[in-house]
Protein backbone atom coordinates (compact mmCIF):
# COMPACT_ATOMS: atom_id res chain seq x y z
CA UNK A 1 0.00 0.00 0.00
CA UNK A 2 1.54 3.27 -1.18
CA UNK A 3 1.45 6.31 1.11
CA UNK A 4 2.35 9.84 0.15
CA UNK A 5 5.39 11.66 1.59
CA UNK A 6 3.93 14.40 3.82
CA UNK A 7 6.87 16.59 4.88
CA UNK A 8 4.85 19.60 6.09
CA UNK A 9 2.26 17.63 8.06
CA UNK A 10 4.94 15.40 9.53
CA UNK A 11 7.08 18.41 10.45
CA UNK A 12 4.10 20.12 12.12
CA UNK A 13 3.15 16.91 13.92
CA UNK A 14 6.71 16.27 15.06
CA UNK A 15 7.05 19.79 16.44
CA UNK A 16 3.75 19.38 18.32
CA UNK A 17 5.01 16.08 19.82
CA UNK A 18 8.14 17.94 20.95
CA UNK A 19 6.14 20.88 22.36
CA UNK A 20 4.01 18.41 24.33
CA UNK A 21 7.12 16.74 25.77
CA UNK A 22 8.61 20.11 26.75
CA UNK A 23 5.36 21.31 28.37
CA UNK A 24 5.08 18.11 30.43
CA UNK A 25 8.69 18.49 31.62
CA UNK A 26 8.45 22.25 32.23
CA UNK A 27 5.17 22.15 34.20
CA UNK A 28 5.04 18.62 35.67
CA UNK A 29 8.66 17.47 35.52
CA UNK A 30 7.63 14.31 33.67
CA UNK A 31 8.82 12.35 30.65
CA UNK A 32 6.15 12.18 27.91
CA UNK A 33 6.63 8.46 27.32
CA UNK A 34 3.53 6.48 26.44
CA UNK A 35 4.90 3.24 27.94
CA UNK A 36 5.41 4.75 31.39
CA UNK A 37 2.14 6.64 31.22
CA UNK A 38 0.14 3.50 30.32
CA UNK A 39 2.00 1.38 32.89
CA UNK A 40 1.03 3.96 35.51
CA UNK A 41 -2.64 3.74 34.55
CA UNK A 42 -2.79 -0.04 35.00
CA UNK A 43 -3.28 -1.32 38.57
CA UNK A 44 -1.95 -0.87 41.21
CA UNK A 45 -3.27 2.65 41.19
CA UNK A 46 -0.72 4.93 42.78
CA UNK A 47 -1.32 8.55 43.66
CA UNK A 48 0.10 9.63 40.30
CA UNK A 49 -2.64 7.85 38.40
CA UNK A 50 -4.72 10.92 37.55
CA UNK A 51 -2.26 12.96 35.48
CA UNK A 52 -1.43 9.92 33.36
CA UNK A 53 -5.12 9.28 32.73
CA UNK A 54 -5.54 12.97 31.85
CA UNK A 55 -2.63 12.86 29.36
CA UNK A 56 -4.05 9.70 27.75
CA UNK A 57 -7.57 11.17 27.56
CA UNK A 58 -6.17 14.30 25.91
CA UNK A 59 -4.20 12.24 23.41
CA UNK A 60 -7.36 10.36 22.40
CA UNK A 61 -9.58 13.47 22.36
CA UNK A 62 -7.57 15.90 20.24
CA UNK A 63 -7.61 13.91 16.96
CA UNK A 64 -11.40 13.58 17.39
CA UNK A 65 -11.74 17.34 17.94
CA UNK A 66 -9.57 17.89 14.84
CA UNK A 67 -11.90 15.64 12.79
CA UNK A 68 -15.01 17.31 14.28
CA UNK A 69 -13.64 20.65 13.05
CA UNK A 70 -13.86 19.26 9.52
CA UNK A 71 -10.32 17.99 8.99
CA UNK A 72 -9.16 14.62 7.74
CA UNK A 73 -6.60 12.29 9.30
CA UNK A 74 -4.85 9.88 6.96
CA UNK A 75 -5.26 6.34 8.29
CA UNK A 76 -4.99 2.81 6.91
CA UNK A 77 -4.16 -0.55 8.45
CA UNK A 78 -2.32 -2.72 5.92
CA UNK A 79 -2.18 -5.80 8.17
CA UNK A 80 -4.72 -8.34 9.50
CA UNK A 81 -6.40 -8.21 12.91
CA UNK A 82 -4.39 -11.29 13.94
CA UNK A 83 -1.18 -9.38 13.16
CA UNK A 84 -2.43 -6.40 15.19
CA UNK A 85 -3.12 -8.66 18.19
CA UNK A 86 0.20 -10.54 17.93
CA UNK A 87 2.04 -7.25 17.37
CA UNK A 88 0.25 -5.65 20.33
CA UNK A 89 1.18 -8.50 22.68
CA UNK A 90 4.84 -8.40 21.63
CA UNK A 91 4.95 -4.58 21.87
CA UNK A 92 3.44 -4.68 25.38
CA UNK A 93 5.98 -7.23 26.64
CA UNK A 94 8.86 -5.56 24.78
CA UNK A 95 8.32 -2.02 26.05
CA UNK A 96 7.96 -3.34 29.60
CA UNK A 97 11.38 -5.02 29.40
CA UNK A 98 12.86 -2.16 27.40
CA UNK A 99 11.45 0.48 29.73
CA UNK A 100 10.09 2.69 26.96
CA UNK A 101 9.04 3.13 23.37
CA UNK A 102 9.31 5.65 20.54
CA UNK A 103 8.07 8.56 22.67
CA UNK A 104 9.93 7.83 25.92
CA UNK A 105 13.23 6.56 24.53
CA UNK A 106 13.09 7.86 20.94
CA UNK A 107 12.09 11.46 21.69
CA UNK A 108 12.43 12.33 25.41
CA UNK A 109 15.36 10.04 26.26
CA UNK A 110 17.33 10.86 23.11
CA UNK A 111 16.72 14.58 23.78
CA UNK A 112 18.32 14.07 27.21
CA UNK A 113 21.20 12.27 25.46
CA UNK A 114 20.51 9.22 27.67
CA UNK A 115 22.80 6.36 26.63
CA UNK A 116 20.09 3.81 27.46
CA UNK A 117 17.56 5.61 25.26
CA UNK A 118 19.99 6.00 22.37
CA UNK A 119 20.82 2.26 22.59
CA UNK A 120 17.13 1.33 22.85
CA UNK A 121 16.11 3.54 19.91
CA UNK A 122 18.85 2.26 17.60
CA UNK A 123 17.91 -1.31 18.61
CA UNK A 124 14.19 -1.06 18.02
CA UNK A 125 14.57 0.89 14.76
CA UNK A 126 16.86 -1.85 13.39
CA UNK A 127 14.55 -4.61 14.71
CA UNK A 128 11.53 -2.96 13.09
CA UNK A 129 13.38 -2.52 9.80
CA UNK A 130 14.43 -6.19 9.74
CA UNK A 131 10.93 -7.35 10.70
CA UNK A 132 9.29 -5.34 7.90
CA UNK A 133 11.94 -6.53 5.44
CA UNK A 134 11.33 -10.18 6.34
CA UNK A 135 7.53 -9.89 6.23
CA UNK A 136 7.40 -7.95 2.96
CA UNK A 137 10.39 -9.22 1.00
CA UNK A 138 11.24 -12.66 2.39
CA UNK A 139 7.75 -13.95 3.22
CA UNK A 140 6.41 -11.75 0.45
CA UNK A 141 3.37 -10.19 2.09
CA UNK A 142 2.44 -6.59 1.50
CA UNK B 1 -3.35 21.57 38.40
CA UNK B 2 -0.88 18.92 37.23
CA UNK B 3 -3.83 16.94 35.82
CA UNK B 4 -4.92 19.96 33.76
CA UNK B 5 -1.42 20.55 32.44
CA UNK B 6 -1.07 16.83 31.65
CA UNK B 7 -4.38 17.03 29.78
CA UNK B 8 -3.03 19.99 27.78
CA UNK B 9 0.19 18.11 26.99
CA UNK B 10 -1.87 15.05 26.01
CA UNK B 11 -4.08 17.09 23.68
CA UNK B 12 -1.02 18.50 21.90
CA UNK B 13 0.65 15.07 21.81
CA UNK B 14 -2.40 13.34 20.30
CA UNK B 15 -2.83 15.97 17.60
CA UNK B 16 0.88 15.88 16.81
CA UNK B 17 0.85 12.10 16.52
CA UNK B 18 -2.28 12.11 14.35
CA UNK B 19 -1.04 14.84 11.98
CA UNK B 20 2.47 13.42 11.74
CA UNK B 21 1.43 9.97 10.52
CA UNK B 22 2.78 8.05 13.53
CA UNK B 23 -0.77 6.81 14.20
CA UNK B 24 -1.09 5.50 10.63
CA UNK B 25 0.23 1.90 10.41
CA UNK B 26 0.39 2.04 6.59
CA UNK B 27 2.72 5.04 6.76
CA UNK B 28 4.78 3.63 9.63
CA UNK B 29 5.42 0.30 7.89
CA UNK B 30 6.25 2.11 4.64
CA UNK B 31 8.92 4.12 6.45
CA UNK B 32 10.68 0.89 7.34
CA UNK B 33 10.06 -0.64 3.91
CA UNK B 34 13.04 1.06 2.28
CA UNK B 35 13.18 -1.54 -0.51
CA UNK B 36 9.45 -1.36 -1.22
CA UNK B 37 6.83 1.37 -0.82
CA UNK B 38 9.20 3.68 1.07
CA UNK B 39 7.74 6.81 2.68
CA UNK B 40 10.35 8.97 4.51
CA UNK B 41 7.74 10.99 6.48
CA UNK B 42 8.61 9.38 9.82
CA UNK B 43 12.18 10.59 9.59
CA UNK B 44 10.78 14.14 9.49
CA UNK B 45 8.50 13.37 12.47
CA UNK B 46 11.20 11.89 14.65
CA UNK B 47 13.76 14.50 13.65
CA UNK B 48 11.52 17.50 14.32
CA UNK B 49 10.15 16.02 17.57
CA UNK B 50 13.68 15.28 18.76
CA UNK B 51 15.11 18.71 17.87
CA UNK B 52 12.14 20.53 19.46
CA UNK B 53 12.42 18.47 22.65
CA UNK B 54 16.21 18.79 22.75
CA UNK B 55 16.04 22.61 22.58
CA UNK B 56 13.01 22.88 24.89
CA UNK B 57 14.49 20.58 27.56
CA UNK B 58 17.72 22.60 27.57
CA UNK B 59 15.82 25.84 28.12
CA UNK B 60 13.72 24.24 30.90
CA UNK B 61 16.67 22.63 32.71
CA UNK B 62 18.78 25.79 32.42
CA UNK B 63 16.14 28.26 33.53
CA UNK B 64 14.45 26.21 36.27
CA UNK B 65 15.65 24.12 39.18
CA UNK B 66 12.24 22.44 39.45
CA UNK B 67 9.07 22.07 37.38
CA UNK B 68 6.29 24.62 37.88
CA UNK B 69 3.75 22.31 39.56
CA UNK B 70 5.95 19.63 41.14
CA UNK B 71 8.74 19.75 43.71
CA UNK B 72 11.28 18.07 41.41
CA UNK B 73 11.92 16.67 37.92
CA UNK B 74 11.18 12.93 37.67
CA UNK B 75 13.97 11.67 35.45
CA UNK B 76 15.05 8.04 34.93
CA UNK B 77 18.16 7.28 36.98
CA UNK B 78 19.24 3.98 35.42
CA UNK B 79 22.25 4.30 33.17
CA UNK B 80 23.31 0.72 32.42
CA UNK B 81 22.63 -0.80 29.02
CA UNK B 82 21.50 -4.31 29.98
CA UNK B 83 19.95 -7.37 28.37
CA UNK B 84 16.48 -6.31 29.46
CA UNK B 85 16.79 -2.97 27.63
CA UNK B 86 18.17 -4.49 24.43
CA UNK B 87 15.99 -7.63 24.43
CA UNK B 88 12.87 -5.61 25.20
CA UNK B 89 13.69 -3.12 22.46
CA UNK B 90 14.22 -5.92 19.93
CA UNK B 91 10.82 -7.37 20.88
CA UNK B 92 9.21 -3.94 20.67
CA UNK B 93 10.68 -3.46 17.18
CA UNK B 94 9.38 -6.84 16.03
CA UNK B 95 5.88 -6.01 17.29
CA UNK B 96 6.03 -2.52 15.76
CA UNK B 97 7.08 -4.01 12.41
CA UNK B 98 4.31 -6.64 12.45
CA UNK B 99 1.51 -4.23 13.40
CA UNK B 100 2.66 -0.76 12.38
CA UNK B 101 1.59 0.56 15.80
CA UNK B 102 3.78 1.78 18.65
CA UNK B 103 2.18 2.71 22.01
CA UNK B 104 2.30 6.47 21.38
CA UNK B 105 0.88 5.99 17.89
CA UNK B 106 -1.90 3.61 18.90
CA UNK B 107 -3.45 5.57 21.79
CA UNK B 108 -4.38 8.65 19.68
CA UNK B 109 -5.67 6.24 16.99
CA UNK B 110 -8.27 4.82 19.41
CA UNK B 111 -10.66 7.64 18.55
CA UNK B 112 -10.51 7.35 14.76
CA UNK B 113 -8.80 4.05 13.99
CA UNK B 114 -11.80 1.76 14.41
CA UNK B 115 -11.71 -1.83 15.62
CA UNK B 116 -8.10 -2.37 14.55
CA UNK B 117 -6.69 0.18 16.96
CA UNK B 118 -8.73 -1.33 19.81
CA UNK B 119 -7.47 -4.83 18.91
CA UNK B 120 -3.88 -3.56 19.07
CA UNK B 121 -4.26 -1.50 22.27
CA UNK B 122 -6.16 -4.31 24.05
CA UNK B 123 -3.45 -6.82 23.16
CA UNK B 124 -0.72 -4.32 24.11
CA UNK B 125 -2.22 -3.78 27.58
CA UNK B 126 -2.35 -7.58 28.05
CA UNK B 127 1.28 -7.62 26.89
CA UNK B 128 2.22 -4.96 29.46
CA UNK B 129 0.71 -7.11 32.23
CA UNK B 130 2.35 -10.31 30.91
CA UNK B 131 5.64 -8.38 30.72
CA UNK B 132 5.38 -7.41 34.39
CA UNK B 133 4.67 -11.00 35.36
CA UNK B 134 7.64 -12.29 33.32
CA UNK B 135 10.04 -9.54 34.38
CA UNK B 136 9.09 -9.09 38.03
CA UNK B 137 7.07 -12.24 38.82
CA UNK B 138 4.20 -9.96 39.75
CA UNK B 139 1.41 -8.56 37.56
CA UNK B 140 1.16 -5.59 39.90
CA UNK B 141 4.87 -4.80 39.76
CA UNK B 142 5.33 -1.11 39.22
CA UNK B 143 8.34 -0.32 37.06
CA UNK B 144 8.07 3.38 37.99
CA UNK B 145 8.65 2.67 41.66
CA UNK B 146 11.43 0.26 40.87
CA UNK B 147 13.30 2.74 38.68
CA UNK B 148 13.11 5.36 41.46
CA UNK B 149 14.75 2.98 43.91
CA UNK B 150 17.64 1.95 41.68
Amino acid sequence: MQTEFTPLLSLTGGILIGVSAVILMWLNGRIAGMTGILAGILPPFESDWAWRAAFTAGAIASPLIWIALGNRIEFAIPVSTIELVIGGLIVGVGVTYGGGCTSGHGVCGMARLSKRSIAATITFMIATFITVFIIRHVLGQS
Amino acid sequence: MKELTALLAGLIFGLGIALSGMANPAKVINFFDVFGTFDPSLLVVMGSALVTTFIGYRIVFKSQSKPVFEPSFSLPTKSTIDASLIGGSIAFGIGWGISGFCPGGAIPALGFGGVGSFAFVGAMLVGLIIGRELKHGNVFANPKLESKKS
